[in-house]
């Protein structure tokens, strides 16, 4: 009787365990990534697409966009802003380059995170082509040049006048050698 | 043969194959006790480190890695494993219970972690040394930088889990379903009350903190990028998911403390615990409110204001449960019929400098000043009053209180006095003078330091000695206690004891409660 009981509270408690474990997994990440991707929280940017109101370029505002690179550690590339900084207004398309040269003697490929300054300015700073949304293959010795076209949202708060896109570089020469095998396959 | 009464089985074959909660509270006091001696040697090198400015015996990857073992050992093998073989000893006698709801499974769960224990240890002498991230093993620390015996720190952490959460499954079944007829939830002592729902947050939390190394063991091994912002990941993710279980686990940590004192406290003042109802209510509130807290341990990751604001409000709601608890030990010394034997002393002592710990806890709630604080000497000193003023006070309480039930002999009440100054001095000599250094701008983990902060550095030094020794006169006076102690056979070992394991004799026989008793 008391054996039945015990089993019964082991059961449910064994859910339990199961449960959270896969709460992890299935919740907090996804959440996670949700929650930052809505507040534009560590340069996520939204998924939405965004229609470009050609239009609207609002020609009252003017907005300092400022342009930083850092080198993730073991990231020996050089990599940098050509334009350091420029003055926008909002719903105006403008384009910027950043380069980058692979100074090792391996072939390598690289992977651009970008973060912002204030954090809240990435959900109205809106990318239509950028370095950044794929991986960059450079041969050894080779350089480049990096574009990126952006929008700065009409509705960007009126108290942000200046964002800083900080791009951090990233060796992921590992990490594409172990997809590329896993499609090949 | 229905009738013959069994005792123990003879020799080490009883130890191994023991499903006995007796047997394995005592397993599991004496391996918390190893580790407790393990981790505070690993607290000497730092300290000796530490005695003078400048690099002076180990190298600075050494003491990295023995920040990190010291915290994951005393955490994890050495205030966890004490409460759970507390649980073990306790529980049953305290409910009227025969014996744990599931008593193979207390076995299994003991005999693992020593094998956790001893793959956590073996980094020690592994190429490229043992895990040198520190105890909260933040992510890309832990993962692109770890050193390669991080995997067996990984499993390590699997296994201590799943120890954990059986433990816990075992302390729910047998509270839920073994106690004696009479023995309402309300009634339960405190100490039971406290662990019923330690369990349960452990229940919750071990799974996510499994969930978290999974992460990691995947990102090094199978080319996920949980952790990693090269991959699309996101190294703050990390500390949001370890501080979702690590909030809880510091309340794990504490909670049993909370029940052993409100258990004492009573006995030596002569008076029943002040507010019993409030002190369930209490508990239950801490646990709760321990799951919406997790962020303000990173205040300076960047967080929205809203989100600050939410964390540091919730925080200092917990102010307020604590402050009931405080108040109902301090309410249930007021006017009793005091004495000071070794357990009470203990346990004064933990209310006051638990009360020190939580005033520090409530200015490192505030985000505002939290970001002069983080990462200083102020964390290590608050945190050091709440788990070793808290947790080791409390059990070293705890096994003056119970020692001689469980062995029918007094221990020595001039050590035993003498173990409690000497650790009090030791310890406050240690923790106080790092607050200073802690506010002035030390930053911990780190094995040198400014010159202006050497001589409150060389106090916390020899203080962190004369605590440490203070525990082999521990472990000498419960070792000649059990050898050769004073005997004694009354059941009431004390005389304002209440409760069912006052009860049964002196010392507890092996088995206890066959026929459950009745409750009243």
């Amino acid at each position: 009787m008391a054996d039945k009981a015990i089993a019964k509270t082991v059961g449910k408690l064994l859910v339990l365990v199961v449960a959270m474990f896969a709460f992890v997994f299935v919740v907090m990440v996804p959440l996670y990534n949700t929650l930052c991707e809505a507040l534009g929280l560590n340069g996520k940017y939204n998924g939405k697409q965004y229609e470009v109101v050609k239009a609207k370029v609002d020609q009252s505002r003017v907005i300092n966009v400022h342009f930083v690179a850092t080198n993730a550690e073991g990231m020996p590339w050089e990599f940098g802003p050509v334009t350091t900084s420029i003055k926008v207004h909002p719903g105006a398309v403008n384009n910027i380059e950043y380069f980058a040269k692979n100074v090792t003697a391996n072939d390598m490929v690289a992977q651009a995170v970008p973060s912002f300054v204030p954090s809240r300015a990435a959900q109205y700073f809106h990318k239509t082509e950028c370095f950044c949304f794929r991986r960059q293959p450079l041969k050894a010795g080779a350089e480049t040049k990096l574009p990126m076209q952006f929008i700065v949202d009409q509705d960007l708060p009126a108290d942000i006048t200046t964002i800083t896109l900080s791009y951090a570089l990233f060796d992921v020469t590992a990490m594409d050698k172990a997809d590329k095998a896993v499609t090949q396959r | 043969m229905g009738e013959h009464h069994h005792g123990p089985a003879q020799g080490l074959t009883r130890w191994i194959f023991t499903t006995n909660h007796k047997d394995i509270g005592t397993l599991y006091l004496w391996f918390s006790f190893a580790m407790f001696i393990l981790g505070g040697s690993f607290a000497m090198i730092i300290r000796a480190e530490l005695f003078q400015p400048g690099m002076q015996l180990v190298r600075p990857e050494f003491f990295n890695q023995m920040t990190t073992m010291h915290g994951l050992v005393m955490v994890f093998g050495a205030i966890m494993p004490a409460f759970v073989g507390l649980a073990n000893w306790m529980v049953p006698l305290m409910i009227g219970a025969p014996d744990m709801a599931l008593p193979r499974m207390n076995n299994l769960s003991f005999w693992i972690l020593p094998f956790a224990f001893a793959m956590l240890a073996s980094t020690l002498f592994m190429d490229g040394g043992a895990p040198n991230f520190g105890w909260t093993f933040y992510a890309p620390l832990s993962t692109t930088y770890a050193p390669k015996s991080v995997t067996f720190f990984i499993f390590a952490i699997h296994i201590m889990g799943a120890s954990s959460i059986m433990g816990s499954i075992n302390i729910v079944a047998t509270i839920i379903n073994l106690r004696a007829p009479g023995m309402t939830y309300m009634k339960m002592p405190l100490f039971v009350w406290t662990w019923f729902i330690t369990a349960f947050l452990l229940i919750a939390v071990m799974p996510v903190l499994a969930g978290a190394v999974t992460m990691m063991l995947m990102d090094i091994h199978f080319g996920t990028s949980f952790f990693s912002a090269a991959g699309g990941g996101d190294p703050v993710l990390f500390q949001h998911v370890f501080w979702f279980f690590g909030h809880p686990e510091v309340y794990i940590i504490i909670l049993p403390g909370f029940g052993v004192v409100s258990q004492i406290i009573p006995t030596f003042a002569r008076k029943p615990l002040f507010g019993y109802d409030s002190m369930v209510y209490a508990t239950a509130s801490i646990a709760f409110l321990s799951f919406i807290v997790w962020a303000h341990h990173m205040y300076t990751v960047g967080m929205p204001i809203a989100g600050e604001l939410f964390f540091m409000y919730a925080t200092l709601l917990i102010a307020v449960p604590t402050g009931v608890k405080v108040f109902n030990w301090i309410t249930t010394m007021f006017r009793g019929s005091m004495t000071f034997e070794t357990p009470m002393l203990f346990s004064i002592a933990f209310v006051f400098l638990f009360t020190v710990g939580g005033l520090s806890g409530v200015m490192l709630a505030m985000a505002p000043v939290d970001f002069q604080y983080q990462d200083t000497y102020f964390v290590v000193a608050h945190f050091h009053y709440t788990m070793v003023a808290g947790a080791i006070f409390s059990m070293s309480a705890a096994v003056y209180y119970w020692l001689p039930k469980w062995t029918g002999r007094m221990y020595s009440e001039v050590m035993g006095k003498t173990h409690f100054w000497v650790s009090f001095v030791g310890f406050n000599l240690t923790f106080f003078p790092q607050h200073f250094v802690g506010l002035a701008g030390m930053p911990r983990r780190i094995p040198d330091y400014a010159l202006q902060f050497a001589d409150f550095n060389m106090m916390s030094s020899i203080g962190a000695f004369i605590y440490g020794s203070s525990q082999i006169l521990f472990l000498f006076n419960v070792i000649r206690t059990v050898t050769s102690g004073r005997k004694i056979s009354d059941p009431k070992v004390w005389e304002g004891a209440q409760g069912l394991e006052w009860t049964v004799p002196t010392p507890a026989p092996y088995h206890t409660f066959s026929t459950p008793p009745e409750v009243k």
